[in-house]
């Protein structure tokens, strides 16, 4: 962290809560996505898609008068299919083919692209095609998939596992076997859908005037989409343009390359014609945008006073059918093993993940990652061995947390904490929600006869990671550094380029306040241009809670070399010396006047008579890197508190209050980071007690709309009260952490424990979200005929 | 998924509308659309011709009557739900029509389109056969009118003849004391109800009536219920004989709606005794 920059044009910079920007157009109506574009001559694209889950391809009848107009992966000669390798041994390569080659692998895999007109044309044309398919057996549970002798899908496999992630910290079993508190619980956590508002679409056009295709596309990561192509198409990078509009949403659906996307641009390079598609939200649900499958078998080891002596894990993650590019299928499953401790000072600890291939559409990392899978795992943990213990779960979890003196510290994983008091959090969140008043409630009892529950959770999330990290996964993209392109135009205004993409988070509103910063000038006379390869400098995107430190930093460092040139020249025209001058309030300040930076611009670009002929070249245009001195990744933190109120005859689940305490570092708007939250708060509720994507064992989606498929509304969201610790990263610019996944991190984890807390007086322990009324009711059932039954034995 | 081809009519009257239909079996009358239209864009509806009759001034008149108001099958849930239309019962209508879906449902949505499309999980169904509603049917044979409980045969399922449609539904005035108890039980506000149960009892008439909705099949209507709400464990034995069966949790889950929509009658009556004369 440096010391705050000298330009700060008061109230408008980092920490204040400006308004943002992007709003103008985007709550008007004004903004413009993929969805609303459409070019002269378009074709749309539907496709075709595998009503099976498993199955070979005997062959595919295209109708004469649909030739030209229907094309399959045997018509894309010389594209190759998409490859996430990792470099960790042994990993195995699955090959995606745009269009399904030889098998199926999953329903709703696109197997013949069909254009016309209009999408509804093209969907009547696809319904002209037949496909004659052999169906093979379906591996819709990963735990099975897993098993030696399931149908392999890929067949040239030894078996259904991609990779085996492991670690063992000093497990000492036989030690631990002594252990006075042992819990084992098997938890589970829902296959589901990521639902951003927008949906996937792209429009793939050849521009003849560049020699350049360009394909329009809802991305977070416009570069890496960009190098993928290019790989896929054979084609050099210079060759393709990527462009993400304005794009709604994205929380890790949009961070890849999709095969619709190669088959778009594939197209418009044989047809000559922009070739349009655009996901529908069945196909959404359907067809790819799957994430968070999860199965925990895990033992915790405790002393009496509840501190943790020991951990141990074997989970599964059903990564689907494909490696998906450049996530890879393995870093749910690495990130399982590496992130499982969470917060805690764990003294012994091992883990296996099976990242299992399956016959279902393969896993893209939601927001959270694996982070909200392991946490809900962890810490129905924590409240397992409390109950076990009687202890309260608060008192548990305050003597395992890595504490403020031990900070900076290093996890049994090796995750260097930065700075942070986890214990606060938890202290402040207790404090906020009425600890002692919940607990005297719950003893009250409800006269309606529904149980009150209290649940915590805490966890660390890291964000913005960087080289160190990722180079060891081997996968096709590792962040470096990351660049800012700051151009000062002729009239004084700014432009700052970045390769990030904003698609929610409001990078421009966030990135003009670092200019501002730096530079003293108005948020509102700045540009931040994103999400175009063609006008900004590389990056790999938005993802990762990365763009606040990365993003944040490269604006900085650019801006500040911006204004070093900005000095030279107003220096010049002040007639002082360089080193006599300042930046304030978007003027060079000199000792005997000021001069602003429409002056200098205007000098600059317009009449460069004004300067001394031999003045340095270098001009208000440049492009700048950074990276933060520690690059393995910030690590924000937050404690959540929940207090429900379940119905258990119909297993309905009231929540009464929720509270978040969260440090994010210093926040550069702290408005947009409350945002942040509880659009995440908004997506772990529904992971927590709504959304399930569930397959029959054939393999077949069960929601295919959002009837089926349900998502939380606003009539679902609780007013969540939030509160912030402030505590600076020693590594980043500014001391900000990356803070944008994290609401979606702990709600499961915190809503499933009130619950088990309201019903652990029947004896009911959830284990698996969502915690739906079904699983509860079904749950309170169990409970009670077991009951009945020890009674009558 | 956009619809397949279909042709579109919009008759004048119930008769073009009648004839429309009868002409070409493969037509399907549509009103709100708001449960057609995802079926359609699904492709699992793939009607020829859709015949709309949303705005057919029969389909949209009200008609106020000494023993109840005959509505046009296509006045909206939002209409009933902003009293835009009389109400023969003490606010019923409008608070069942509160709680149906969303309101951009509920401004297209008609009282007709729900009955006809027969979901046992919706409200219209489940209340108006509590309400003791009748249904007003036109087709080619000319017009006729059924009980509700007799309309509704099962799940998705009606008495609805080819080519007949729906033009009307009459509901019954009830008396001023009558007491009304609706519960359903949602995943989520606006979603269909996995359990439902409404009541009516209306001393004044000497109307008694119980009906459980969101059940796999046909609704079950209790119609001589006096008994069963003054003491609901008499409930058990009309559930069994009429082979009323789930799954444990399930069935836990109706019971509990049923005892609650009961209650509500209770208080209801408490709260009427409390008032001042």
């Amino acid at each position: 962290m440096q010391e705050s920059s000298h330009g700060a044009r008061e109230g408008r910079g980092v920490g204040a809560s400006v308004r943002r920007k992007e709003d103008a157009r985007l709550l008007a109506g004004r903004g413009r996505f993929v969805g609303d574009m459409r070019f002269p001559g378009q074709l749309e694209a539907a496709f075709l898609r595998a009503p099976l889950a498993h199955a070979r391809i005997r062959a595919i009848h295209i109708p004469e008068h649909l030739k030209g107009r229907a094309f399959t992966h045997a018509d894309m000669v010389g594209v190759k299919d998409i490859l996430a390798k990792t470099g960790l041994p042994g990993f195995r390569v699955s090959a995606q083919p745009s269009l399904a080659s030889g098998k199926v692998r999953f329903a709703g895999e696109p197997v013949v692209m069909v254009l016309a007109e209009t999408r509804a044309q093209a969907e009547d044309l696809c319904e002209e095609i037949r496909v004659d398919y052999e169906e093979l057996p379906a591996n819709h549970d990963m735990l099975r998939a897993a098993q030696p002798g399931a149908a392999l899908v890929h067949d040239e496999w030894p078996d259904n596992v991609f990779l085996v992630s492991q670690t063992d910290k000093f497990f000492d079993a036989e030690k631990l076997a002594s252990a006075p508190v042992k819990v084992t619980r098997e938890v589970r956590t829902s296959r589901q859908c990521m639902s951003p508002l927008e949906g996937k679409g792209c429009i793939a056009v050849f521009e003849r005037y560049l020699e350049q295709l360009t394909l329009w596309t809802a991305t977070q990561m416009p570069h890496i989409v960009r190098s993928g192509l290019a790989e896929c198409l054979g084609l050099d990078t210079r060759k393709i343009r990527v462009v993400a509009p304005d794009v709604g949403g994205g929380f890790g659906w949009k961070g890849l390359l999709q095969p619709e996307e190669v088959c778009c641009a594939w197209a418009a390079l044989k047809l000559d014609r922009p070739i349009k598609w655009l996901e529908d939200r069945r196909e959404h649900l359907i067809a790819a945008a799957n994430c968070r499958e999860h199965h925990y078998v895990m033992t915790a080891y405790a002393d009496t006073d509840g501190t943790l002596l020991g951990f141990e894990a074997v989970a599964h993650v059903d990564a689907g059918a494909y490696s998906v590019y450049p996530f890879s299928a393995c870093l749910e499953g690495a990130q399982v093993v590496s992130n499982l401790p969470g917060p805690y000072n764990l003294p012994a600890y091992r883990c296996r993940t099976y990242s299992v291939c399956s016959n279902k559409p393969p896993i893209v990392p939601y927001r959270g990652v694996a982070r909200t899978g392991v946490c809900t795992a962890m810490e129905l943990m924590i409240d397992a061995v409390a109950r076990e213990a009687g202890l309260d779960p608060y008192d548990v979890r305050m003597r395992n947390l890595v504490r403020p003196d031990q900070m900076p510290f290093t996890s049994i994983t090796g995750k260097d904490f930065d700075m942070g008091d986890y214990p606060e959090s938890l202290r402040r969140v207790r404090e906020m929600i009425g600890h002692d008043a919940v607990r005297a409630r719950q003893q009250a009892g409800e006269k309606d006869g529904r149980k009150i529950g209290l649940g915590y959770a805490t966890y660390c999330e890291q964000g913005a990671h960087g080289t160190s990290v990722y180079h060891g996964w081997g996968i096709p993209m590792v962040p470096g550094i990351e660049s800012c392109g700051a151009r000062l135009t002729p009239d004084g205004t700014l432009e700052v380029r970045i390769g990030a993409q904003s698609h929610g988070q409001s990078m421009e509103t966030t990135m003009a306040q670092v200019a501002c910063e730096v530079l003293g000038i108005d948020p509102e006379l700045v540009n931040v241009v994103h999400g175009d390869t063609a006008l900004t400098p590389y990056s790999t995107g938005t993802w990762g809670s990365r763009s606040a430190v990365m993003s944040g930093g490269a604006v900085a460092s650019a801006c500040e070399r911006l204004g070093e040139r900005i000095k030279r020249i107003g220096a010049h025209l002040l007639q002082a010396p360089e080193e006599a001058v300042a930046i304030r309030d978007a003027q060079v300040v000199g000792p005997h006047g000021s001069v602003s930076f429409a002056e200098v611009a205007k000098t600059w670009y317009l009449a460069p008579q004004n300067l001394p002929a031999d003045i340095h070249p270098d001009g208000l245009d440049l492009v700048a890197g950074y990276k933060p001195t520690v690059d393995t990744g910030t690590f924000s933190y937050a404690s959540h508190a929940a207090v429900i109120a379940v119905e258990p005859e119909t297993g309905e689940v009231e929540i009464l209050d929720y509270v978040i305490v969260e440090d994010g570092g210093v926040l550069l708007n702290p408005m947009v980071v409350d945002g942040q939250i509880y659009g995440g708060t908004a997506q772990g509720i529904g992971t927590a007690l709504y959304e399930e994507m569930t397959y029959d064992e054939h393999g077949q989606p069960l929601a295919s709309t959002l009837a089926d498929y349900l998502l939380p509304g606003a009539g679902e969201m609780p007013t969540v009260r939030i509160d912030h610790i402030q505590t600076p990263s020693p590594n980043t610019r500014f001391g900000q952490k990356g803070i944008g996944e994290g609401g979606a991190i702990a709600p499961p984890a915190a809503l499933g424990n009130a619950i088990n807390d309201a019903l652990k007086g029947m004896g009911v322990e959830l284990s698996m979200s969502p915690m739906t009324p079904r699983r509860v009711r079904q749950a309170v059932t169990q409970a009670q005929v077991m009951q009945a039954g020890e009674a009558v034995s | 998924m956009k619809a397949a081809r279909f042709d579109y009519q919009r008759p004048a009257t119930v008769a073009a509308a009648v004839a429309a239909l009868g002409g070409d079996h493969g037509a399907k009358p549509v009103a709100g659309g708001q449960s057609l239209g995802p079926m359609l864009n699904l492709r699992l509806a793939r009607p020829s011709c859709l015949v709309d009759v949303a705005k057919i001034p029969e389909l949209r008149r009200v008609e106020e009557r000494a023993d109840g108001v005959l509505y046009g099958a296509a006045i909206t849930h939002a209409e009933f739900e902003d009293g835009a239309v009389p109400d023969p019962t003490p606010g019923f209508l409008a608070r069942v029509a509160h709680g149906i879906a969303y309101r951009a449902v509920r401004n297209r949505g008609t009282v007709g389109g729900s009955l006809v499309h027969a979901d046992p999980a919706a409200d219209w169904p489940t209340t108006l056969t509590a309400l003791g509603a009748r249904v007003v049917l036109a087709g080619p044979q000319g017009t006729r009118e059924l009980a509700l409980e007799d309309f509704l045969l099962g799940a998705f399922s009606t008495a609805l003849e080819e080519g007949e449609i729906v033009t009307g539904v009459f509901v019954p005035r009830c008396s001023a004391g009558a007491r009304f108890g609706y519960r359903k039980s949602c995943r989520k506000v606006g979603e269909f109800a996995e359990a439902m149960c409404a009541v009516l009892a209306d001393d004044g008439r000497g109307v008694h009536r119980l009906v459980i909705g969101a059940t796999e099949g046909r609704h079950i209507v209790v119609t001589e219920a006096k008994a069963v709400l003054a003491d609901p464990s008499r409930l058990d034995a009309r559930l069994a004989a009429a082979g009323f069966d789930a799954e444990p949790a399930t069935l836990r889950l109706h019971r509990k709606v049923i005892r609650e929509a009961i209650a509500q009658i209770a208080i209801d009556a408490l709260n009427s005794e409390s008032l001042p004369a």
